[in-house]
C-alpha cells in the first residue's frame, strides 16, 4: 500500500492504491459509505496518519461500549445481585419495575434516585431496556435475576444472535420477550429461543436481519407452542409464492 | 566481417555455413531496426493523445510509489524481500498473519507476504460494514453409546473447568427436549447450551483477508516451487553431526507461465493446508535416513470428504442443533427451508482416491443414509439437493495439528494438519505461531504437546470423539 507521512509532500500521484498486488482490493465500502465520501476518508485513503486516528477513533467507540457495559462488582458484593442489575439498567438509560412497585426511569439527563437501594429483599420482576447499548458482556448483569418476568430489548443496536444463545439463564422465569427493531438480531440467533419453555409473549417484529420474516416467524411459532408469538404479518412474505423460495446460503465447505 | 564470409562460402563447410547463416540473420535484423529507425524519424503519423497519456503514465510509475522495473511490469509478482512469508493463504495462514500484525512491536515492523496457489469487533475495518459470520448458536449434541459414555463424561469435565457451558442428557430428557430422535443404542448426550455452533468459514476468511489487508500485508498469487536453503554441521554434546538448515529464498512461481520471484524472507510459515507435506518436501523435511529427525517427513496428507444437502419436509424444526450420532454421521440445518447439511467420515478402508474432488453420490445412500435413517426417523424420506467434496489436511499420525518450527528446518514453523478441526482452532493457533515468532515461546497458550518433535519421538496426542 503506497501511502505517506501527513507533512509530506501532496498526494498528486497516489491514486488509492488499496489494492494489493496481484488481487484486486475485496473491501469496497458501499451502501452508507458511498453517499458521502467525507473528508476524513478522503485522507485517510491517502496517509498513514489520517488511518491511524480513523481505526483509533473506532477503537475509542468500540471502548466507550464496552465501558458502558461493564460489572458492577461492588455494588453486586454491597447489595445483591438484584439490586446490582437494576442500576446496571437504570445507568445504561433504561426502566425497571421491581416486584410490588412502580417503573423506575431515569429523567431527561440520566440521573435517577437511588431509593431503590434499600429494596433489598424485592426481586426485579421488569426491565426495559429499550434503545440501550447493552451487549454480550453486559447480560452479565442480567442474567442472576432469577425472577425477571418481562424484558423489553426494543431497538437495542448491540444484542446480536450471541446475546439470545445467553438467555436460556432466564428460562424458569421470563413470560415476556420484545426483541422488536434489533438491527443485529437474526433467525439464527431466534433459534436459541426453544429453551425459554416458560415464554408467553415474543415479540420479534421489524427485525432487518432477518431474511424471511413470514416463514421465520412459523417456524418460531412451531419451536414455541405456548408462546404468542408477534411479528410480521405471516403472508406478507407469501406474495409470489413461486419466487419466494427461501435462499439458501450456499458457499462451499460449509459443514 | 561480412565480406570475410562471403568470401569462403564458396569452399566452406558445414560449420563455416551455419556460421553463416547466423551472421545473415544478425545483419538482417540490423538492416530492419535501421529500417525502423528510418521511418520513425521521417515519419508523419503521430498520435499525440495516445503519445501524451503513454509519458504520463510512464512518468507515474516512475516517480516512488509506482510499479517501474527497469526491464518489465512487475505488478504481479511478489516484491523482492519480506520478513515473514506464509506459504497458504487459508484461514489458518491469514490468522497467523493477523496475530503477526496485530502483536508487532512497531507499527509496520514486520513485512508479511502471503503466497497463495488458488486466489468480520477484531476484525472491524473502519469504513467497512461489521463482519457477520452467520454464526448459528444452536450448539452442539453429540451422542454416546454405552462403550462412549466414559469418554463423554470426561470430556465434558475438561469442558467445563475451561469454562464451556456444557449439560449432560439422559436417553429419557433427549426425547422430552428432542422428540424426533430415536435414542436406541444412545446411553448419555452432550448438549452445548450457549456460545456453541456453526459459521459460515467463508465469511471469516473474508473478513480475515479485508482485515489483514487493511493492516498492510502484502499478498501475492503464486506458487512456492523451491526454497533455497543454507546448511551448518553442528556437534550436539554426545559428538553426533546435526545438520542445521536456514531458509533463505522463497521462488514463487507465478500461474500459468515460467516466470517466478525469488523472495528474500526470513521466516517461512507453512500453513499450506493438505498441500503442507510436499511443501516440507521441498524444504528437504524427510530427507534423511529413515528412523533419524533428518528422516522424519511432515505425516500430513489430503483426505477427500464429502458433504451432501439434502431436503426433508417433515425433519426437526429450527431448535435442531448439529447432531453427531454414534455412528460417526452428522448433520444440521440449512436455512429456513428444511434443509440439512451432512456426511460421515469413512473409515481408514473407505478412503477415497484424493486425485479429484468428484462427489461419490453411492457413499451417501450406503454409508449416512442408513445412519441418519436410523437415528431421526423422519429423514427416511429425504432428497439429495447437492454436494460437494473437499481436502482434510489430515495427520496420519494422531489426526490433530503440528505447530511450532521444525528443530532442524530452524526457520520454518508449522500450522497444519488439522484433520478438519482447522477452521475452529485457527484463530487460537495463529495466536500461538505469531508469537512463537516474535518472542520465541508460546506465551498465552502453551502448544508445546503439539510440536513437530513427537513425530520423531512417537508421542501421539489422541483426541476421542473426532467427526
Amino acid at each position: 500500500m503506497e501511502k505517506s507521512s501527513f507533512c509530506l509532500v501532496a498526494p498528486v500521484w497516489k491514486q488509492s492504491t488499496r489494492g494489493i498486488r496481484g488481487l484486486s482490493g475485496l473491501a469496497a465500502p458501499e451502501g452508507s459509505e458511498k453517499k458521502g465520501r467525507t473528508l476524513l476518508q478522503f485522507l485517510a485513503d491517502r496517509f498513514y496518519d489520517m488511518e491511524a486516528l480513523r481505526e483509533y477513533l473506532l477503537h475509542r467507540q468500540m471502548l466507550k461500549v464496552h465501558q458502558k457495559n461493564r460489572s458492577f462488582t461492588n455494588i453486586k458484593t454491597r447489595y445483591g445481585p438484584e439490586i446490582a442489575g437494576a442500576f446496571f439498567i437504570l445507568k445504561q438509560g433504561g426502566a425497571v419495575k421491581f416486584q410490588g412497585k412502580e417503573w423506575i426511569r431515569p429523567s431527561g439527563r440520566g440521573r435517577f434516585s437511588l431509593e431503590f437501594l434499600k429494596l433489598q429483599a424485592v426481586p426485579v420482576e421488569a426491565i426495559d431496556a429499550s434503545g440501550c447499548a447493552i451487549n454480550y458482556t453486559g447480560l452479565d448483569n442480567l442474567l442472576p435475576l432469577k425472577e425477571l418476568r418481562s424484558l423489553w430489548l426494543q431497538r437495542c443496536p448491540h444484542v446480536d444472535d450471541w446475546c439470545l444463545s445467553r438467555l436460556h439463564g432466564l428460562a424458569h422465569s421470563l413470560q415476556e420477550l420484545s426483541l422488536a427493531g434489533c438491527p443485529r438480531v437474526s433467525e439464527r440467533g431466534l433459534a436459541c429461543l426453544h429453551h425459554l419453555q416458560n415464554l408467553r409473549r415474543l415479540d420479534i417484529s421489524d427485525l432487518p436481519a432477518v431474511a424471511n420474516p413470514g416463514l421465520t416467524q412459523i417456524l418460531v411459532e412451531e419451536m414455541l407452542p405456548n408462546c404468542e408469538v408477534l411479528g410480521a404479518n405471516w403472508a406478507q412474505g407469501l406474495k409470489g409464492a413461486s419466487e419466494e423460495q427461501p435462499q439458501d446460503t450456499a458457499s462451499p465447505l460449509h459443514a | 566481417m561480412l565480406v570475410a564470409t562471403q568470401g569462403t562460402v564458396l569452399g566452406g563447410t558445414v560449420l563455416r555455413g551455419a556460421m553463416l547463416r547466423s551472421l545473415l540473420r544478425l545483419a538482417v535484423c540490423r538492416g530492419l531496426l535501421a529500417r525502423g529507425l528510418g521511418t520513425r524519424r521521417g515519419g508523419s503519423t503521430w498520435d499525440w493523445d495516445a503519445e501524451l497519456s503513454n509519458v504520463k503514465k510512464k512518468i507515474q510509475s516512475i516517480l516512488p510509489g509506482g510499479t517501474w522495473d527497469p526491464l518489465y511490469d512487475t505488478r504481479h509478482l511478489p516484491p523482492e524481500r519480506s520478513d515473514v512469508v506464509i506459504v497458504g493463504g487459508g484461514v489458518l495462514g491469514l490468522s497467523v498473519a493477523y496475530w503477526l500484525k496485530r502483536l508487532e512491536k512497531q507499527r509496520g515492523a514486520i513485512r508479511v507476504l502471503v503466497v497463495e496457489r488458488d486466489h468480520t469487533e477484531y476484525l472491524a475495518v473502519v469504513d467497512a460494514p461489521p463482519l457477520d459470520l452467520q454464526f448459528n448458536p444452536s450448539g452442539y449434541l453429540l451422542l454416546a453409546s454405552e462403550a462412549g459414555a466414559a469418554v463423554m463424561e470426561s470430556n465434558v469435565k475438561v469442558q467445563r473447568q475451561e469454562g464451556a457451558n456444557v449439560c449432560l442428557m439422559s436417553p429419557e430428557q433427549l426425547r422430552n427436549k428432542f422428540p424426533w430422535i430415536n435414542t436406541e443404542g444412545v446411553a448419555l448426550a452432550s448438549y452445548g447450551m450457549e456460545d456453541e455452533g456453526w459459521f459460515d468459514p467463508w465469511c471469516l476468511l473474508q473478513g480475515l483477508r479485508q482485515k489483514v489487508q487493511s493492516m498492510g500485508v502484502l499478498f501475492c498469487q503464486g506458487e512456492v516451487t523451491r526454497f533455497i536453503s543454507s546448511s551448518l554441521h553442528m556437534e550436539n554434546s554426545s559428538g553426533e553431526v546435526v545438520t542445521l538448515k536456514r531458509i533463505h529464498e522463497v521462488h514463487v512461481k507465478m500461474d500459468n507461465s515460467l516466470e517466478y520471484q525469488p523472495v528474500e524472507c526470513a521466516i517461512v510459515i507453512n500453513t499450506a493446508g493438505a498441500w503442507s507435506g510436499h511443501v516440507a518436501e521441498l524444504a528437504g523435511i524427510g530427507k534423511g535416513p529413515p528412523g533419524t529427525l533428518a528422516g522424519t517427513k511432515l505425516p500430513v496428507e489430503p483426505r477427500k470428504r464429502y458433504v451432501y444437502v439434502w431436503h426433508c419436509p417433515q425433519g426437526p424444526g429450527l431448535e435442531t442443533p448439529l447432531v453427531l450420532d454414534t455412528s460417526g454421521a452428522y448433520f444440521r440445518r440449512e436455512g429456513l427451508g428444511n434443509n440439512y447439511l451432512g456426511g460421515r467420515s469413512p473409515t481408514e478402508e473407505e478412503e477415497p482416491d484424493t486425485g479429484n474432488l468428484e462427489v461419490d453420490h453411492t457413499f451417501f445412500q450406503d454409508k449416512v443414509w442408513p445412519h441418519l435413517a436410523q437415528r431421526i426417523p423422519a429423514f427416511e424420506t429425504l432428497k439429495v439437493r447437492s454436494a460437494w467434496a473437499g481436502y482434510y489436511d489430515y495427520n496420519t499420525f494422531d489426526q490433530n495439528g503440528v505447530v511450532g518450527p521444525h528443530p532442524l528446518v530452524v526457520n520454518m514453523y508449522f500450522a497444519t494438519g488439522f484433520s478438519g478441526h482447522g477452521l475452529q482452532q485457527a484463530p487460537a493457533v495463529g495466536r500461538a505461531v505469531a508469537e512463537m515468532v516474535l518472542e520465541g515461546s508460546f506465551q498465552t497458550i502453551d502448544l508445546s504437546p503439539f510440536l513437530f518433535s513427537r513425530f520423531y519421538l512417537g508421542e501421539k496426542i489422541k483426541e476421542h470423539n473426532v467427526i
